[in-house]
């Protein structure tokens, strides 16, 4: 773990799916300088700046920091490029976390982005390279035969999906950045929309949307000198298996299971569900709730889907998931995982506003990307550890 | 913490101008299998590593290289889209962190992949989409243009194009020497790629992979008989327009230089893909007369696109393992013009 680190500055800007109003270096910058208006600081305070965002290819900007280094306040600076599948945000987060544990730097700002509306990720994700053509057509066509083997595996029945969809939007109506604010959502609403990739219907999937969230992280003595609330890391791990390798898991992946452990135990967590207050975790799929349920150790095999089911995660239950609204109500692709890692945060810090938990002390922030095989996580908490 | 952090183990594939048949995996599966059998190592505290999709003209390159590593059990592993020295500096600072002793780091690029219609490599123009896309990539400048444009301003100090010759020759007969790089004939008498850089001025299209354990303290003594301590460890960007820069000096990396204690250095290796940058950062590095400078012959010799600095990386650490040098200098650069550079000062 290293030296101290704490999130003294969040910044968000609006989901939308669209923002023309702002070019790429624009929508980076405003979550960048809200991030430091949280923080109390500007640009010239800050020692380094790390960023992070999903395929190149999306926007078609080949390493795009090099033309983001003016817009982030980076001249003079070190400036780093993560790039780790859909995991990148929580993986960007915790390579900047991990120059301050790493004792190399006090300030560090972490922004990670995408602006969809620059291409078609559904078609950037479709490539036919020799040798290796894509047998589906996008994330969801990937992922939906590993949801049905879930289906199968447990017994899940098949509203189960729908009730992650509206719960997740329902959340999303208390937060002013996301995306997708549906007045009125409900389980009809959702089942009468269009089946993508059976069994995910067109509302149960997560949106296209532009968008950039930032993050200050510091010190233990620059945290100090916060004007606000810091949210300090606990615990902080990475994992990754081979996308082919015969022996794995893809339905409860091992190494979801081991990069929990993992920061459980550098953060001293026994029961999660117990021991956490709350949690905001990658569901792009409105399915992979219950699955996460399971492989974070959450309830035991087989159980994910009676947890939800029963409304513990819910904004009212004993364990709250994604009271942001999570991926499915916004998904600004590389900036997912960050947002997750944020907003985790900001319940631990008490500024989560109409989405705050009550009395959230200690949360999980989660990322995951490739096939199922790429894990960032980290459990942040109002004490210093 | 921990900061007695060495580069243990060095692997290189041996680097061709042209498509050798091999796919990115076949590429590094044997180097790595050769720093596993050098340390004795199966496993890693961490590992990261450097690629480029737009190489591979897909999403997630790094994602099959993966099975190259033999990730089962599961690993903590990141990945850096940048040249893999900056993969080497994430693994260095989470060896800090003091609760692991080993990382793997490793980078790999199959330039001869970017083609233009008309079968010329297409390198150039692909670094183009590298630049700012609203004001600059849209003007269509290729990275040998801007190389040139950079040239010029260094010339304009009153350099030769002679000068730049002599790196090149210099690059080349090192090249030859050694068995790892092109070989490539002494600089002819070429017309002007772009003015004032000749094809001799250019680093080759080339393909390739390098691979580096690091250690730390007693674990780095046990695996190595002379390890290569890393003593600092900087990078550093600047402006992204060219218009916004000096670009006969570098004052990133006189900043990196300065922030990773560069003093007294024996041997050199500089990320210079085109002549005219190894003077320029001889000069903002501080580089005598008396320092030997890329005896790999450099990028001008071999330049595997996002393995090529972590080689500068390996390279000069070697010197360190073998015993002929005591202090030897690091450096490798992204961006257009030398936008951002790393300097990684090294000791035995």
């Amino acid at each position: 773990m290293g030296e101290a680190c704490a999130v003294i500055g969040v910044g968000q800007t609006h989901y939308r799916s669209r923002r023309n109003d702002v070019s790429i270096a624009g929508l980076v910058r405003e979550a960048a300088l809200r991030a430091l208006e949280d923080a109390g600081l500007t640009f010239k305070d800050i020692d380094a700046v790390v960023v992070g965002k999903a395929p190149d290819l999306f926007e078609g900007v080949m390493m795009p920091e090099a033309y983001l280094a003016d817009a982030l306040g980076a001249r003079g600076k070190p400036m780093m490029r993560v790039h780790t599948a859909g995991s990148v945000g929580g993986s960007t987060a915790l390579v900047a976390a991990g120059l301050v544990q790493g004792g190399v730097h006090d300030r560090v700002l972490v922004v990670a982005w995408e602006k969809q509306s620059e291409s078609n990720a559904t078609w950037a994700l479709s490539t036919h390279p020799p040798l290796t053509p894509s047998l589906v057509v996008g994330a969801g066509g990937y992922f939906a035969p590993h949801i049905r083997a879930y289906m199968r595996r447990t017994g899940c029945p098949d509203h189960i999906g729908t009730l992650v969809a509206v719960k997740d939007r329902q959340n999303a109506l208390k937060n002013p950045y996301a995306h997708l604010r549906i007045e009125g959502i409900s389980r009809e609403m959702v089942e009468a929309t269009p089946m993508l990739w059976e069994p995910i219907r067109y509302l149960e999937t997560c949106p296209s949307s532009d968008g950039a969230a930032a993050m200050v992280l510091a010190s233990e003595s620059a945290a100090r000198q916060a004007p606000n609330p810091p949210a300090w890391v606990h615990g902080a791990a990475m994992r990754s298996e081979p996308i082919f390798f015969a022996g794995r898991d893809t339905v409860n992946p091992q190494a979801g299971k081991d990069c929990a452990a993992d920061v459980y135990s550098q953060a001293g967590i026994t029961d999660p569900r117990r021991d956490l207050d709350c949690a905001e975790v990658y569901v792009p799929f409105s399915w992979y709730e219950p699955m996460w349920l399971e492989n974070l150790g959450f309830c035991g095999d087989g159980e994910g889907w009676k947890l939800t089911e029963s409304g513990a995660t819910a904004l009212d239950g004993d364990i709250p998931w994604n009271a942001s609204g999570g991926v499915l109500s916004s998904n600004p692709i590389g900036a997912s995982g960050l947002i997750r890692f944020a907003e985790a945060a900001q319940q631990v810090r008490g500024l989560a506003g109409d989405h705050q938990v009550d009395g959230a002390r200690r949360a999980l922030g989660h990322a995951y990307g490739g096939g199922a095989q790429f894990y960032a996580m980290w459990v942040v908490g109002s004490a210093r550890p | 913490m921990s900061s007695d952090i060495a580069v243990v183990a060095f692997a290189q594939t041996h680097h061709t101008g042209e498509d050798s048949g091999l796919s990115e995996v076949e590429l590094l599966a044997p180097v790595i299998t050769d720093v596993k059998e050098q340390t004795g190592l199966t496993r890693f505290g961490f590992t990261c590593s450097g690629s480029l999709d737009y190489l591979a003209g897909a999403p997630f390159s790094f994602v099959s290289a993966l099975d190259a590593v033999g990730a089962w059990p599961p690993i903590s592993e990141s990945h850096v889209e940048m040249d893999a020295a900056w993969a080497l500096y994430e693994a260095w600072v989470r060896l800090r962190h003091g609760d692991i002793d080993t990382a793997l780091v490793y980078g790999f690029g199959k330039s001869s992949q970017v083609r233009r219609a008309d079968g010329e490599s297409g390198l150039p123009e692909l670094m183009t989409l590298q630049l700012d896309p609203y004001y600059l990539a849209p003007l269509g400048l290729d990275q040998v243009s801007m190389a040139a444009l950079q040239a010029r301003a260094y010339l304009e100090l009153g350099h030769k194009e002679d000068d730049l010759r002599a790196v090149a020759a210099r690059s080349r007969a090192a090249g030859r020497a050694n068995p790892y790089a092109l070989d490539l004939p002494d600089p002819g008498d070429d017309d002007y790629e772009i003015a004032p850089l000749r094809p001799h001025d250019c680093a080759p299209v080339t393909d390739g992979a390098a691979v580096i354990v690091l250690a730390t303290g007693d674990k780095a003594r046990e695996l190595c008989e002379r390890p290569a301590w890393i003593r600092g460890a900087d990078h550093r960007i600047e402006a992204h327009s060219l218009g916004a820069r000096d670009l006969a000096r570098s004052e990133s990396a006189a900043l990196a230089g300065e922030k990773a204690g560069v003093r007294d250095v024996e041997v050199a290796e500089l990320h210079a893909q085109f002549s005219h940058e190894e003077l320029i950062l001889r000069e903002a590095l501080g580089l005598g007369d008396d320092v030997r400078v890329n005896p790999s012959g450099g990028p001008l010799a071999a330049n595997p696109v996002m393995a090529t600095g972590l080689i500068r990386v390996g390279e000069a650490a070697g010197w360190i393992h073998r015993g002929e040098a005591g202090r030897t200098l690091a450096h490798a650069s992204y961006g257009p013009c030398l936008q951002s550079n790393l300097v990684c000062m090294m000791e035995a």
